[in-house]
């Protein structure tokens, strides 16, 4: 670990960036809001089971399908889109920003 | 009785079943013993099926082993993995035994219920990704103990996660075993303890010789004939109706009803597996957080280049994996149509003890029967091969991650510290492999008995326990210490273990200790996550050592490195 202590310096100066500063909140907010989203449907969908599964148990259209079939399916495609949101913004933009930094502070900051 | 499939699938399984049916018939009744299952007639094609497969492998394993030069190629084949392939080797990884023959028996016999546990294990996959995916791989070069112990004291935190990575790999590992010798009993008519022997060569001779290069190539080719396989049977199940869902459950509800003896419609939604609401978030707990405990995926994050093609493989992983659950879904359902009723796949002389629905070969063969009923034999054998082939691959994989675990951690950083050559390091990981088998072997003959899914909850529950708190500690909270990680994560091992020998599954149908189980609950891992995050935390505040603080200071550096890859390990040789 001595040669991060070694690079203090780089380390102070990037956490003081503006840049870094924003893609850090960026990024918190993008993986906070989608956790919360997805433990909230979640939780919310295995407490429904627990509490009231005889709900769960009513007919979706008057055949034998019931309105589970559909909820359970949801939660594993909506579990799948949210991983492919947060992989858009983040291999795109986020990394886009972290790219930039990491030229601008490696260039001025760092000896080789 | 029988349920009709199609004229030209009837003629087939008569002309088999005709020439099977003697053999089943006396070996059933020469069998009244209850634990042993009914051997099967030889079966060629499976047979044929499963050279092929271990010749491919073998010499993928060669190939490999040609390229596998240093620690870095054996732990993590040298970080060039892309992303997508990653992510389907993550995928294999998870589409273990449990989850093709648990799951698809879970609904088999329980309905909608089985969808739960899929739909718990899925959503660990997204808070892996937003959450602990790239930071870690930013981060870490092999193992996950190499985050946890990233600015805490090398010695007591990697001692104790690395215990703790080979107590969840050891519970894995026996859940694989116990499946791989059912399976092979019941194929090839082989004894018990000799499948598990099979098995635990094969796994050596792949992680020994091929490192992780051969493992990730392995688990690829079997995911991809996991689920061609598992979509066939899927569409041969959905075809019989027509591509109509409501005609195929209206059809299953009825026959489930008659072949239990039961009111059917109870499939349709959920049952008995969760009843109370402290269950039910215990339960959900410990399948989210022990995605991102379990050691042998997170290792997976250093076999790619950077923490874009990280994330990318869970975004892949996440995909394959919720398109294999819906596939073990509609295939469970199947198994009640053309498996529950067909009296070729039913143990007549076990369900005359015990009054119930019995499979011959055990509670775990549904999809294996079911696989048999849409595709005769000459799929049988391909659906066999790929299931023993699944189990091959999945404890390749725990293999490599309890080797990592023992030479990387225990004795390159904490024996060693941190001096020592690639080729004592390359030693001690293949004794490290060479033991781990030999243990698998003896593991999974003790617990021959037990449910698969079952075995892999305990696993989970460990490592939402004992390796979580601590990983995700570490990344995000400046004030954890040793003290607190270290307390902490034992804490979080002890608890769980304790907790699960105590609910009724382990006190009082495995050990039989007595009528009733000291405590009410089935999924006890809420309290065990809670206790470990409450004393890391406690341990951690109260310590106001100079060491703490010197490890709190060294926060600033991690978390800059975590979130900008500056000093990340990289793919390059060393």
């Amino acid at each position: 670990m001595k040669a991060l202590s070694d690079k203090n310096d780089q380390v102070q100066a990037i956490l003081h960036h503006p840049q870094f500063q924003l893609l850090v909140h960026k990024k918190r907010r993008l993986s906070g809001l989608l956790s919360v989203l997805l433990i909230v449907l979640y939780f919310g969908f295995i407490t429904l089971v627990a509490v009231a599964p005889q709900f769960m148990h009513q007919s979706l259209a008057g055949g034998t399908t019931t309105i589970a079939i559909p909820m359970g399916v949801s939660v594993i495609v909506i579990a799948f889109i949210l991983c492919g949101i947060y992989v858009g913004r983040a291999n795109g933009e986020f990394d886009r920003l972290t790219q930039a930094l990491v030229d601008e502070t490696t260039s001025t900051g760092e000896t080789p | 009785m029988t349920f009709s499939i199609s004229q030209t699938l009837r003629r087939v399984m008569g002309r088999i079943f005709a020439a099977t049916a003697g053999t089943v018939c006396v070996s059933a009744l020469a069998s009244p013993d209850l634990g042993q299952t009914v051997q099967q007639a030889t079966n060629w094609t499976a047979i044929g099926m499963f050279i092929i497969f271990v010749g491919l492998t073998l010499f993928i394993t060669k190939w490999a082993a040609r390229r596998m030069q240093s620690t870095s190629d054996f732990y993590t084949a040298g970080g060039g993995i892309s992303g997508f392939n990653n992510g389907l080797a993550i995928a294999g990884d998870f589409m273990s035994a449990a989850s093709f023959l648990g799951i698809s028996s879970m609904v088999f016999t329980k309905g909608y219920d089985g969808l739960l546990y899929s739909i718990g294990w899925l959503v660990g996959w997204p808070i892996l990704l937003f959450l602990i995916a790239e930071r870690l791989r930013n981060l870490g070069k092999y193992t996950f103990a190499d985050v946890a112990s990233f600015r805490l004291e090398q010695k007591p935190v990697r001692t104790m996660a690395a215990i703790n990575a080979l107590v969840v790999v050891s519970f894995y590992l026996i859940a694989q075993m116990v499946g791989a010798g059912q399976l092979i009993k019941l194929l090839f008519g082989l004894n018990y303890n000799v499948a598990v022997v099979i098995v635990g060569l094969l796994m050596m001779a792949y992680v020994m010789f091929g490192g992780m290069l051969a493992t990730t190539w392995v688990q690829i080719i079997k995911a991809v004939m996991l689920l061609g396989g598992a979509t066939f049977m899927a569409i041969m199940v959905l075809a019989h109706f027509h591509f109509n869902l409501d005609s195929m459950f209206s059809e299953a509800v009825r026959v489930y009803g008659e072949a239990n003896h039961t009111d059917g419609s109870i499939i349709m939604g959920p049952g008995g597996l969760i009843t109370n609401p402290v269950d039910a978030i215990s339960l959900g707990m410990a399948l989210m957080f022990g995605t991102t405990g379990l050691p042998h995926i997170l290792m997976r994050f250093f076999t790619v280049g950077n923490a874009k093609e990280a994330r990318k493989s869970v975004f892949v992983a996440t995909g394959f994996i919720g398109y294999f659950y819906l596939l073990t879904f509609i295939i469970g359902f199947g198994a009640i149509l053309f498996v529950a009723q067909n009296p070729r796949y039913l143990d007549v002389a076990k369900m005359a003890v015990t009054g119930k629905l019995e499979l011959i070969g055990g509670g775990n063969m549904a999809a294996i029967h079911l696989a048999h009923a849409v595709g005769g034999d000459l799929f049988l054998g391909f659906i066999s091969a790929v299931a023993f082939a699944t189990i091959l691959a999945v404890v390749a994989g725990l293999t490599l991650s309890g080797a990592s675990a023992v030479s990387h951690d225990l004795y390159a950083n904490v024996f060693r510290k941190g001096r020592t050559t690639e080729a004592s390091e390359m030693r001690v990981s293949k004794i490290a492999t060479l033991v781990q088998a030999l243990l698998a072997m003896v593991l999974g003959v003790v617990f021959e008995k037990q449910n698969v899914a079952f075995m892999v909850g305990l696993a989970f529950a460990v490592a939402a326990s004992a390796n979580f708190p601590v990983l995700f500690l570490s990344m995000f909270w400046r004030g954890l210490t040793t003290r607190g990680a270290v307390i902490g994560g034992v804490l979080g091992l002890v608890s769980s273990v304790a907790l699960i020998c105590l609910t009724k599954a382990v006190w009082v149908e495995t050990f039989h200790f007595g009528k009733t189980a000291p405590i009410p609950y089935t999924n006890p891992a809420m309290f065990s996550i809670v206790l470990s995050f409450a004393s890391c935390g406690l341990f951690s505040v109260t310590d106001k050592s100079a060491r703490a603080q010197r490890e709190q200071a060294r926060f600033d550096a991690q978390f800059v490195r975590s979130m900008t890859g500056i000093g990340a390990s990289s793919p390059a040789k060393h």
